[in-house]
């Protein structure tokens, strides 16, 4: 869907992007991750054409990036922003036909989306009349109406209570079931992943690591395990197969987080633990993003 | 082009159903009409707003009795006996005491208060006039031939043209230039800082980043330039017509009235120092000047008028938009301002003085050429008549100035709209008129 190849973005003061190439495929969630000032916003812009990179270039389905693609791409930018003293449908129409939509067609997508959003009796309400998840809501529709077919969120969910990010959430996901690609900034990894299917995390204008969330998820794990057993606390000898990180009390009996040297398996864990207590719970805990962030960023600085 | 018409679309529509757009376009032409009417009362009523004076006359030269004629103003009364006179006077209800000696000379006037120069001014000019004819009178000149010894000089100016000769008018070349240039002055500073606070809004707003990922931060610019010029043109339109309607319906209905109160005007006005030889004068120059204003190039001035009203807001609202783009609300835009209005304000002071006495100077004609002063500059000197050749040559100066500006403003604007938070300096938007596509 999308190929972005080696680009370079200098601004007069700091280098914003350093050859930075990340594949993006049709039709998945894409996660472009990293802290502040790392590029992101950079790189969105280019996307969207709003800027231009110094070097490198970004292909859409094969072809360079051209005006043509403008259509096609629905953005969400992370600073929202309507116009105060416009009427919220008639606004829409407009952002819709900005977008090539006709007049009729974009007044009926955006009356199709205003009633699924439950927003449809605000239609003819000022932007400064609405409370800010209503514009956070119509700005939403804004972005989507032309059915583009790659959508870029920058932070989507900011500004929403849990009862409507959830309701955004499924949208996106929805948009994504009937075929949108979608690009995805934001720094709340827990929704990385639980939406994204692969990423891209930049850091200081360099990209530090792409990949499947799951295969990233799996190359970080440490063999880390946590078992859970019911009863006294028992003791663990030198004869474990395993070193001990923590052993704590939890409801109703212990929790023992151990760490596998790399040739040990799970079975000889078990091995050794089942003549000694009575285990509820085994897991290997596998690293989240937010720890895989944290671990991967602070490399960096 | 399409999303052009789109953007120019929207910034038309928003600001011409605004309340406020309403209330200015119909309140202006009324406020104007009521301060036309206001200065007209005032003027032709100078006198009839302050109380009439009651003067006791005390003539020892009998040249006055029953010649002082009293008017709204002043009332005059006679009194023989000046010592009694000035004695009672405290007591009477008298604002002045007029005394006029036997040798006419030395005439004094006692008050309370000190008389207003309006009203000394008119008696003494009455004075004059029966003291001057009373005098001719006892020398045997007879006052129609001294009325046309004292006719005033008057200059007809022509210019001789290949068509031929005909009337020049100065007066109205001026009234005319100087009101195209005034109303180009103003819409340049009214609609320019509308477009810059458009500019403004949508960077304070944030929606700027929306609309720039659907179309090119140069189309936005033009179409906010050019819906706002239409604006500014509706507007424009709308004041000539409801004006031209509240004057036509106003002097229908006081038509006749307005005739009374110029003469009345002229007589007891300052104006009445004038004798009657000069009063005539005066309202034939009135007619003349309306007459002439018919006379003038009036299609070369329209036209000229259309093409440097809408070149220049085009080439200063380009340079407002740009610097509504570097800053991040309207106070932080004044050190911006200074070198855009600065010619404009140069020039329409310069105008009032230099050009429009001297229309064919080089100064002049150089400040009619570059595109920063021509709009106002040309149309100071177009009724004067100017050679077809500059007036080309200062339109194809003022398009392509419009074409530099646009692009310069154009470069600053696409990288400002995007830069939130940043204090701008003329440094750092010199980087972003740098920076590449």
């Amino acid at each position: 869907m999308i190929s972005i190849r080696n680009i370079v973005k200098q601004y007069a003061s700091h280098r914003a992007l350093s050859d930075v190439s990340i594949e993006i495929e049709s039709g998945k969630v894409f996660g472009l991750l990293g802290p502040n000032g790392a590029g992101k916003t950079s790189l969105i812009r280019i996307i969207n054409q709003i800027t231009g990179p110094d070097s490198g270039e970004i292909l859409f389905n094969g072809e360079k990036l051209n005006q043509s693609h403008i259509d096609r791409i629905g953005y969400l930018p992370e600073e929202r922003g309507l116009y105060k003293k416009m009427e919220i449908g008639e606004q829409i129409i407009y952002l819709a036909q900005l977008k090539g939509l006709t007049q009729q067609e974009a007044k009926q997508r955006a009356k199709k989306w205003f009633t699924k959003l439950g927003i449809e009796s605000w239609w003819n309400k000022k932007i400064e009349e609405l409370s800010k998840g209503m514009q956070q809501k119509a700005q939403f529709v804004a972005t989507v109406i032309h059915e583009p077919e790659l959508i870029i969120l920058d932070e989507p969910f900011t500004g929403f209570d849990p009862v409507n990010a959830e309701i955004i959430k499924n949208e996106i996901l929805e948009l994504n079931r009937n075929g949108a690609t979608i690009i995805f900034s934001t720094h709340r990894m827990e929704s990385v992943e639980e939406l994204c299917d692969s990423i891209a995390l930049l850091n200081l204008s360099h990209k530090i690591l792409d990949g499947k969330v799951k295969e990233i998820r799996n190359a970080y794990r440490t063999g880390t395990f946590t078992i859970a057993y019911e009863g006294e606390k028992i003791t663990v000898d030198g004869g474990a197969p395993f070193t001990i990180n923590s052993h704590y009390p939890i409801d109703g009996g212990y929790e023992l987080q151990i760490n596998l040297p790399a040739q040990t398996k799970v079975n000889d864990v078990l091995q050794y633990m089942l003549p000694r207590a009575s285990i509820t719970r085994l897991e290997e805990v596998i690293p989240t993003m937010n720890e895989i962030f944290i671990e991967a960023v602070g490399k960096g600085r | 082009m399409n999303k052009i018409l789109l953007i120019i679309q929207r910034e038309y529509l928003s600001r011409v159903k605004k309340k406020s757009f309403l209330v200015v376009t119909f309140l202006v032409p009324v406020l104007f009409m009521g301060m036309i009417t206001l200065v007209a009362y005032l003027a032709v009523n100078q006198g009839g707003l302050g109380d009439k004076k009651r003067i006791e006359v005390v003539d020892e030269s009998g040249w006055f009795a029953g010649k002082m004629q009293s008017t709204d103003n002043v009332q005059y009364s006679f009194a023989d006996n000046y010592p009694k006179a000035k004695a009672t006077f405290i007591k009477q209800d008298y604002d002045y005491l007029l005394y006029i000696p036997a040798t006419v000379t030395n005439i004094q006037m006692f008050g309370e208060k000190t008389p207003s120069a309006l009203n000394k001014s008119a008696i003494e000019n009455t004075l004059t006039g029966i003291a001057r004819s009373h005098r001719l009178a006892d020398a045997h000149i007879d006052s129609t031939i001294l009325a046309s010894a004292q006719k005033e000089v008057s200059i007809d100016a022509k210019q001789i043209t290949e068509k031929g000769e005909q009337d020049a008018h100065t007066d109205a070349a001026f009234a005319v230039g100087f009101a195209c240039a005034f109303l180009i002055y103003l819409s340049l500073f009214l609609y320019g800082a509308q477009v810059m606070r458009g500019v403004i809004e949508e960077k304070v707003s944030r929606i700027i980043e929306v609309i720039i990922s659907s179309v090119k931060p140069f189309q936005l610019m033009l179409g906010k330039i050019i819906g706002v010029g239409m604006v500014g043109l509706t507007q424009f339109i709308l004041w000539i017509v409801l004006t031209m309607v509240l004057s036509t319906a106003a002097g229908t209905l006081m038509g006749g009235k307005n005739a009374d109160s110029m003469q009345q005007m002229q007589t007891t006005g300052p104006g009445s120092k004038m004798n009657a030889a000069t009063q005539a004068a005066a309202n034939n120059n009135v007619s003349e000047l309306l007459g002439s204003l018919s006379s003038l190039p009036v299609t070369q001035i329209v036209v000229c008028f259309l093409f440097y009203f809408l070149f220049g807001y085009l080439l200063y609202s380009a340079l407002f938009a740009a610097v509504g783009s570097a800053v991040d609300n309207e106070t932080e835009t004044q050190q911006f301002m200074i070198p855009i209005t600065l010619p404009l304000i140069f020039t329409f002071m310069i105008a009032q003085t230099v050009i429009i006495n001297n229309p064919d100077s080089t100064l002049s004609i150089t400040l009619s050429m570059i595109p920063f002063t021509a709009p106002i500059a040309m149309m100071i000197r177009i009724p004067f008549g100017v050679p077809p050749l500059q007036i080309a040559a200062s339109m194809v100066f003022m398009v392509l100035g419009f074409l530099f500006t646009t692009w310069v403003a154009g470069r600053i604007y696409r990288v400002g709209i995007l830069m939130y938070g940043k204090k701008a300096s003329y440094k750092e938007i010199a980087k972003w008129f740098m920076y590449k596509e």
